[in-house]
């Protein structure tokens, strides 16, 4: 029997008590325990980034961290980064500005610009290139993630967001 | 287009709603970005048992044991299985290409090995159990015994006598030797002025697309569901069905999402066919998720070519002819395509040139190391690098400029029969270039140049000019009689319009980020006079629609676009017959214009796609002889390929001292025919050309002597990041294609294809002071400081 160890956290707001093995990574909790198949694995290095989420308001990749780590903790994941049900300034950005493919680099690329705007809320292109150097996209070519970063510094500068689009019209 | 925005080309179409041409969202995105979407690894059905593979240190060995006593007695293990268990398989994992009168090597390739291994990274056993991790503790107990054999690396010295063997019972390790030529070569080069050699090499890369390789196998009732991270859902249901020996319509394959392909994807893997078999074995799902080091031992590689180039001109410029001898290291197994790859290189050996005798002969051989197969391109960057990197260091032997030397030599009337066979459907190869000098502003190019040499800054510009190949394709041309695939190459769609009016559109592309789901509604959404809103665009599943041939070597939108266009139209004709009858008046004045179907010149006599619907769905009232509902099916093969074309510049600084290259500027004018998205099209050209970049300046697979994989994970590749990339400045313009009716080109690959020897190009002409004539890829900088060297001493 391996043994195990009781964590408890919050994700996304809501409260969580697990007995998870002690090298459980905290990206294998929330994917295969809480369900929260959003955040993605893409290297096993902490290279690519595509598992990255804010573990007490800031990104960590969660390939790299033991569950066991996020003990008390508050997480928030790509499902948890908009409030209520529409979408975050970056979210609508990167929709806006077709800064993502095939997707699979997208939420850890978000939640990553989150943090990046949260620690820079009026960054330069050099600065949104460098500050995302860590996530990795081999579809995009980063021009129109850099683009939706700036669009959505512009929105939360604002303090007021636009309401989501509901079709695939341009405005 | 542009840097600046996404202005859309306003454009009347045929069908006239207004959708195709317009940069609209994506319909795929809100899944995605909000982390709701379903890839492979998302799923896990009930009793699901996880796979950890054993895979081979040795990259040359006979295996005389496999003990998995110890691994099967541990806390959660359920099975283990070696390659002596898999006896049962129907067939080994096949290779599809069979040319007519070239004899092509396909040694045993099983699932898991027998007997000997061939590369490090090959499956030896498979380890299931309950649990994700103890799979992998599990895996580690697995004791082989491995007699080491003599490893073959290199290519070139694999094909000397005397080497070392990859498979011993063919007594060599060549491959196949493929050639295709047209006009008299031999002839040409006597006639030159000038014949130039090069010995160019295109190394080994990666697809790396973010998500690692997957598949998720149930049995359940007597039918097999396959979940798989794959480009190819329907070729993959043929290959099963053959492999594990069940009747195909037992066999239900499903892309769900996909993330990224790059042709990495464009394969049926021996982990596909094994955890189907052990699902099958074990009455339970069964599940593997590669890691990235699975993926970069495992997953085929891409290029590994050595080119011998001889290039033939006049003094005047004219080019003469163009002989390549392209030694294309295979790896030592075949996926289901790998040696047709180079010969890809062949179909556009010619470039934009007007060459009037070309030659392509090509050599595949057997190494130690993983299959090479298709990877973004997939022999066409081969082509477009030798071509233009000796265009320029043949501008330097003539003293002709290197833009007026492709000037005289362009390609201007269409279509072209080139000396090979092949027809260049259309072009305008002085209108591309024309615009990408235009934004660059050559002249001031030039002087800011001269003035940063005289402060010691090494700023140089590169171009390529390029036609690729693509829109796979004819089947008469690439099928058993002709090229020699196995299969063919149609397209099918079928566009069902529901009750209510709106529309459903199954398509047999597979799409993995390329926004089919939007583009694919657009042309939809004209011709049935509603909103790409109402149309949903199904994909990636062999029990919906009809068969299809899936996505790689853009081919989804001219062939399956076509399909859809065409699947469309049948309803549209259905449609305007039903309108017709209702509301009396002849079936060729009806057209769809404003969101309904009208008649011309009768403001107000007209019906909505949801009024039709009700007539077809509550068939009281249809026109004499007319079936119910209002679905119909298309099919259709091309007559020929389309050849997208267009030119880059790249604008580098190379820092002498320690030999650094930073990219300046980019930029890219491409032509792909009409435009449906534009900013779809901008999208695949940023990726295509990262991609490129990535080759030329970073990216390399690294086999050490012994055969090891030295570039396991993204700490040793190198994938470039948003701080390397430069703004790519875009532009197009539009050469309709006359091969479909959307006169559309493909673009997912274009830019691939273009963009290396830019870079190169570039670099040569920033060090063209010191000396530095030519320079093999990667650009590293220990690289290019020694070019540096060589040239100053």
């Amino acid at each position: 029997m391996r043994s195990t160890i009781p964590v408890r956290l919050t994700v996304n707001g809501h409260r969580h008590e697990l007995e998870v093995e002690p090298r459980l990574l905290l990206v294998h909790l929330l994917r295969d325990r809480l369900g929260l198949t959003g955040t993605h694995v893409g290297c096993d290095t902490s290279n690519c980034g595509a598992c990255t989420v804010h573990l007490d308001g800031e990104a960590v990749k969660s390939c790299t961290v033991l569950a066991v780590q996020a003990d008390g903790a508050e997480v928030t994941t790509i499902e948890g980064l908009a409030d209520g049900g529409g979408l975050h300034p970056l979210q609508r950005a990167f929709w806006e500005d077709h800064a993502l493919q095939c997707g699979y680099c997208t939420p850890g690329m978000i939640m990553a610009a989150a943090d990046l705007l949260a620690r820079n809320p009026d960054p330069s292109d050099d600065e949104v290139r460098h500050g995302l150097e860590g996530n990795l996209c081999r579809c995009t070519g980063y021009q129109n993630i850099v683009r939706a970063v700036q669009d959505a510094a512009r929105e939360l500068a604002d303090g007021h967001g636009a309401p989501a689009p509901s079709t695939t019209e341009v405005a | 287009m542009g840097v600046a925005g996404f202005e859309s080309a306003e454009r009347e179409v045929p069908g006239g709603n207004g959708y195709v041409g317009r940069s609209l969202r994506r319909k795929e995105d809100p899944r995605l970005i909000t982390g709701r979407a379903t890839y492979v690894d998302d799923i896990v059905p009930p009793g699901t048992l996880y796979a950890a593979i054993v895979r081979s240190p040795e990259a040359h060995a006979r295996i005389r044991s496999i003990d998995v006593a110890a691994a099967a007695a541990r806390d959660g293990v359920e099975a283990v299985f070696t390659g002596a268990d898999m006896d049962d398989l129907a067939a080994p994992c096949p290779m599809v290409w069979s040319p007519p009168g070239v004899e092509v090597l396909v040694p045993d390739h099983w699932p898991l090995a027998r007997d000997e291994v061939g590369y490090v990274g090959q499956a030896v056993a498979v380890v299931l159990g309950d649990d994700r991790y103890a799979v992998v503790d599990a895996a580690e107990d697995v004791v082989v015994d491995y007699e080491p054999l003599p490893v073959v690396l290199d290519p070139e010295a694999a094909l000397e006598e005397g080497s070392p063997l990859v498979h011993e019972q063919y007594g060599t390790n060549q491959v196949f030797e493929w050639s295709l030529a047209g006009g008299d070569v031999e002839a040409a080069f006597a006639a030159s002025d000038v014949v130039m050699e090069r010995r160019i090499v295109n190394h080994r890369t990666a697809g790396a697309a973010i998500e690692p390789r997957g598949a998720v196998a149930e049995w359940r009732e007597g039918r097999l569901t396959l979940w798989s991270s794959t480009q190819i859902p329907h070729v993959a249901r043929v290959i099963l069905s053959i492999q594990l020996g069940i009747s195909e319509e037992k066999i239900r394959v499903v892309a769900p999402e996909v993330g990224g392909g790059f042709g990495s994807k464009l394969q049926v893997y021996g982990e596909e066919v094994l955890v189907a078999w052990c699902a099958r074995r074990t009455r339970r799902p069964v599940k593997w998720t590669a890691t990235r080091t699975d993926d970069m031992l495992a997953t085929h590689h891409g290029r590994d070519q050595v080119d011998l180039v001889r290039i033939g001109a006049m003094r005047d410029g004219r080019l003469t002819a163009i002989h390549a001898r392209v030694i294309q290291d295979c790896g030592a197994y075949h996926l289901i395509e790998g040696p047709v790859i180079p010969t890809f290189t062949a179909c556009v050996i010619s470039g934009v040139y007007d060459f009037q005798a070309v030659q392509t002969d090509v050599v595949g051989v057997f190494t130690n190391k993983v299959t090479t197969d298709a990877i973004r391109g997939a022999g066409r960057p081969e082509a477009t690098h030798l071509i233009e990197v000796c265009i320029d260091q043949l501008a330097d032997e003539l003293g002709i400029d290197r833009l007026e030397l492709r000037r005289r030599n362009f390609i201007r009337t269409f279509p072209n029969r080139r000396p090979h066979g092949f027809v260049y459907d259309s072009g305008d190869y002085d209108g591309t270039l024309d615009r990408c000098l235009e934004l660059l502003d050559l002249d001031g190019f030039r002087r800011e140049q001269e003035q940063l040499r005289r402060e010691g800054v090494y700023r140089g510009v590169g171009f390529s000019t390029y036609v690729e190949i693509c829109g796979l394709g004819p089947s008469r041309a690439l099928g058993p009689d002709g090229w020699g695939m196995q299969g063919g190459y149609f397209e099918s769609a079928q566009v069902r319009v529901l009750p209510t009016g709106t529309v459903i559109a199954y398509t047999g592309t597979s799409p993995h980020g390329q926004g089919l789901e939007t583009s694919f509604a657009q042309i939809v959404a004209d011709r049935l006079g509603v909103s790409p809103d109402a149309v949903e665009v199904i994909h990636g599943d062999t029990d919906t629609g009809p068969f299809g041939k899936d996505t790689y070597g853009s081919r989804s939108l001219s062939v399956g676009g076509e399909a859809i266009a065409r699947a469309t139209e049948k309803v549209q004709e259905k449609a305007r017959r039903i309108v017709a009858h209702k509301l009396e008046a002849a079936p060729e004045d009806i057209e769809v214009a404003d969101g309904a179907f009208r008649v011309k010149g009768t403001p107000g006599k007209a019906m909505t796609l949801a009024e039709i619907a009700t007539e077809a769905y509550i068939p009281a009232d249809l026109p004499e002889g007319m079936e119910a509902g209002l679905d119909e099916l298309a099919f259709y093969d091309p007559d020929n390929f389309v050849w997208p074309f267009g030119a880059h510049a790249c604008v580098v600084d190379v820092d002498v001292e320690t030999g650094a290259v930073r990219i300046v500027r980019w930029i890219a004018v491409d032509d792909c025919g009409r435009a449906i998205n534009p900013r779809l099209i901008d999208g695949q050209v940023h990726g295509g050309a990262a991609h490129a970049i990535g080759q030329a300046l970073y990216e390399r697979i690294a086999y050490d002597d012994n055969g090891q994989l030295t570039t396991s994970t993204f700490v040793d590749y190198a994938l470039p990041t948003a701080a390397e990339l430069p703004t790519f400045e875009t532009d197009r313009t539009e050469t309709p294609s006359p091969t479909n009716s959307l006169g559309v080109k493909g673009v997912g690959e274009a830019a691939t294809i273009a963009a290396t020897p830019a870079i190169v190009n570039a670099v040569v002409d920033a060090l063209r002071p010191l000396g530095v004539r030519a320079i093999d890829m990667p650009l590293t900088s220990e690289r290019v400081f020694t070019a540096i060297q060589e040239a100053r001493a």
